[in-house]
């Protein structure tokens, strides 16, 4: 920061504006709010949130601004050349305090018992505003719980701040999530007082990591899978998707994308978990069925002709019930692979259990997710074989970060360990399943090398970002020096578009579904960045946190030996030993899964008479 | 014609009268879908047609102009102007305004609640009463008032509640 002369005449876009008696350089269109977070100062807030602020209601930014007549809220306002801000001003920490008090009023005073103490944005900032005592007590709003398999709203802890309104409505254009009522009797949630979980809700949880409270929550499983642990005729298996190894460090006060694999290893084993697996290993499995299916569909649609084209990958259980929900006839364009931790639950209570000798119905298999769809996902009546559920429970990063506190272990200075075998073992093609563009770059991978057999140089894919679509990209990739078998596929051009976020895969999907677009294959992850800014990952305050976690997945891909799913010797055991090859009947059986049509209000949804039906 | 016959046509006749309801609002939709801002307009219009506006009606509103469910029923309970349920034959306004207020206001409203069993913003199941409550009607001087349809009822008190409703 330096002292810059107000006397000279302005610069074209910036302005200098006196924050506390010092200068800085503010880019014009900037909030006074913006500009103080660019050089480190402080300035409180609780609705702000970066990029898709519109609202400005909680009133917890105010500054003194010279020549305004009242405070106002950093947010804001924008910034001007010659302005001069105070944030520190006892007029404006008492004007603070006192909104954050008046809230606190309309608050549960049950903070021991809440799951959010000490990472509650609401709680800390009352601590720092030095608010000791509760001044003002009066009625408390109506809250109510709602709970869906993914999501839990406590409405009686809602702040209104309306971050998940903004994320729901704004970044994921979905718009489950809006103000009902007025006043006092305003409540955060669905239509017309019905339940999140009878709405087309897709379970992203982009609403919970926003929420500074504990109003939206994951629904919780952490006590079913300690009973589980402690019940002694349970074998507890416990498999851990890729972008949680680049997120919990987060939660020990490690850097964003540090990858912390072989300690998160370690903590599992301390937990008692009785196999550790790594859901890579079927990462690299979907790679191989889901690769395969592309090349049958391909050659189906270039010999026949049949329009089962473009394939959609579908390890994304927020994506699958968004199609369902919005493009119900285009369930058929999904890929029919299930997600990688499903295909490992089946699996474990299959092979792993015929391999052992331990009876099936004595496994409880436990995913840890950087997701709160996945909870929706493995309630889906069609994610099981005889009887047994793929997967018993599902635990997002920040419900895991929360049992290894309780569980006294100190995370960062864990020595690190390796997954258990025989499902621990992936290439780096599985760690990049966490990142937009992975899937994608995996399948190309190995789909060029089963083609040609040869190695797809890197260079070849070079997917071009789209200017009209939100987090969109696209990319060609030419088939040449086919082997025999593939022959049909000679100076084919696979046309793919990959993207994150509901907003770009519904522009995505308008094109597919009026038959344009001419894409073969598309990757859909509905978290805007892809798994590691999944809802189930923790909340940060870290600028580009995501980004960090993305480059961290890339890297252990890049430190790998083997970085072909192919090339997994896991995976070529299980098809040497049990499933045969790709697509194969026990494939089919165990790996691959169907879709239910809902429509928006769950019309196409057969077995109910009336598909909405208020509370 | 006999009765069953009788019946029969009734229950043509409300589907047919419904089948129209729907296909007014489809129009008024049409006239104002590409113009920003117009939910409103519409909401107001579509009141107008189907007496009320429950979750159904919000879906055709909202499919017609593009918005999300949850964001047509967030404006449709924000303003008191619109309803989700049928409206009586007879809406009871009670003024809350200040005169009326201190006069003893919201006595009458617990009395005519207890009377009829329902609470504020509700309708009586045979469909003829609602009681709804209002600011100012502009007769201080006769306060504590009571609108019944059109009629005014003036220093109302909770004991003459039930002969007032004796009338109607």
């Amino acid at each position: 920061m330096e002292n810059l002369d107000m006397s000279t005449p302005a610069t074209a876009g910036i302005a200098r504006v006196n924050i506390n008696g010092k200068v800085i350089k503010a880019r014009e269109g900037q909030t006074i709010l913006q500009a103080a977070q660019d050089y480190n100062i402080y300035i409180p807030s609780l609705c702000y949130l970066e990029g898709i602020h519109q609202f400005g209601g909680c009133r917890m930014c105010m500054v003194e601004v010279e020549g305004m007549r009242t405070l106002v809220a950093a947010c804001m306002v924008k910034v001007c050349d010659g302005m001069v801000v105070h944030t520190n001003t006892g007029k404006v920490r008492q004007a603070r305090k006192i909104n954050c008090e008046l809230l606190l009023s309309d608050h549960p005073q049950d903070c021991l018992a809440c799951e959010r103490s000490g990472q509650c944005e609401l709680q800390t900032l009352a601590s720092t505003l030095g608010i000791t005592r509760q001044r003002f007590q009066g009625e408390l709003s109506p809250g109510s719980r709602d709970m869906s398999a993914s999501i839990t709203r406590d409405t009686a802890k809602c702040i209104q701040c309306r971050r998940c309104v903004s994320v729901c409505n704004q970044v994921q254009e979905i718009g489950v999530l809006n103000p009902q009522g007025r006043g006092f009797q305003t409540v955060i949630g669905p239509a017309g007082g019905l339940s999140i979980s009878q709405v087309d809700c897709t379970n992203c949880g982009q609403c919970v990591v926003a929420c500074p409270v504990n109003a939206l929550s994951e629904s919780s499983s952490i006590q079913k899978v300690w009973d589980a642990i402690n019940d002694p005729q349970m074998r507890v298996v416990v498999q851990v998707a890729p972008a949680v190894r680049v997120g919990i460090g987060e939660e020990f006060d490690m850097a964003p994308g540090k990858a912390v694999t072989g300690k998160l290893a370690t903590a599992l084993k301390e937990m008692l978990f009785d196999d550790i697996f790594d859901t890579n290993v079927c990462a690299d499995l979907t790679i191989m069925e889901e690769g395969s299916e592309f090349l049958e569909r391909a050659q189906a649609a270039i010999r026949k002709g049949r329009p089962v084209l473009p394939m959609i990958t579908s390890c994304s259980p927020g994506w699958i019930k968004f199609l369902e929900h919005r493009y119900p006839d285009s369930t058929g364009n999904l890929s029919t692979c299930k997600s990688p931790h499903m295909m490992l639950g089946a699996l474990v209570k299959s092979y792993y259990a015929n391999k052992m000798g331990f009876d099936p119905n004595k496994l409880f298999v436990v995913s840890i997710m950087p997701c709160t769809a996945k909870k929706f996902e493995i309630e889906r009546p069609e994610m099981g074989h005889d009887g047994l559920r793929d997967v018993d429970a599902v635990l997002t990063t920040r419900e895991l970060a929360r049992m290894i506190r309780e569980a006294g272990i100190d995370f960062k200075n864990l020595q690190p360990s390796d997954f258990d075998h025989p499902l621990g073992i992936s290439t780096g093609a599985a760690d990049i399943f966490g990142v937009s563009g992975g899937v994608m770059e995996a399948a190309l991978r190995t789909v060029y090398e089963l083609v040609t057999g040869r190695e797809m140089p890197l260079s070849e894919l070079r997917a071009v970002p789209d200017q009209e679509r939100a987090r969109t990209r696209v990319a060609e990739l030419t088939m040449e020096g086919c082997l025999p078998q593939y022959d049909f596929l000679e100076g084919f051009t696979i046309k793919v578009a990959v993207t994150s976020g509901f907003a770009g895969a519904k522009a995505l999907m308008e094109e597919v579904s009026q038959g344009k677009g001419g894409y073969h294959f598309i990757e859909v992850m509905g978290c805007p960045g892809g798994c590691v800014s999944g809802g189930g990952q923790p909340r940060t305050a870290v600028r580009n946190a995501w980004s960090s976690r993305a480059q961290g997945l890339y890297d252990v891909d890049q430190s790998k030996k083997l970085r072909k799913s192919h090339e997994n010797p896991a995976v070529r055991a299980l098809y040497a030993e049990f499933l045969l090859e790709p697509l194969s009947h026990t494939s089919h059986q165990l790996l691959h899964t169907r879709y239910t049509p809902r429509g928006v209000y769950n019309e196409r949804l057969p077995q109910q008479d009336d598909p909405i039906q208020p509370r | 014609m006999n009765t069953e016959a009788l019946q029969v046509n009734i229950a043509l006749d409300a589907a047919a009268q419904e089948k129209e309801k729907r296909e007014a609002i489809l129009k008024v939709i049409d006239t104002y879908r590409d113009k920003p801002g117009c939910l409103i307009a519409v909401l107001h219009l579509a009141q107008e047609i189907y007496g009320y506006l429950p979750l159904e009606v919000q879906q055709i509103i909202a499919d017609g102009m593009g918005e999300s469910l949850s964001h047509v029923s967030g404006v449709v309970s924000f303003y008191s102007y619109f309803s989700t349920r049928p409206r009586a034959r007879l809406e009871i306004k009670i003024c809350m305004g200040t005169a009326c207020y201190v006069r003893g206001g919201k006595r009458i409203v617990e009395r005519l609640e207890e009377e009829l069993g329902i609470s504020v913003g509700e309708t009586t199941p045979d469909g003829k009463f609602s009681i709804i409550i209002t600011r100012c009607l502009g007769a201080c001087g006769l306060a504590p008032v009571v609108m019944i349809g059109e009629d005014v009822h003036q220093q109302v008190n909770p004991d003459k509640i039930e002969k007032i409703l004796a009338k109607y």
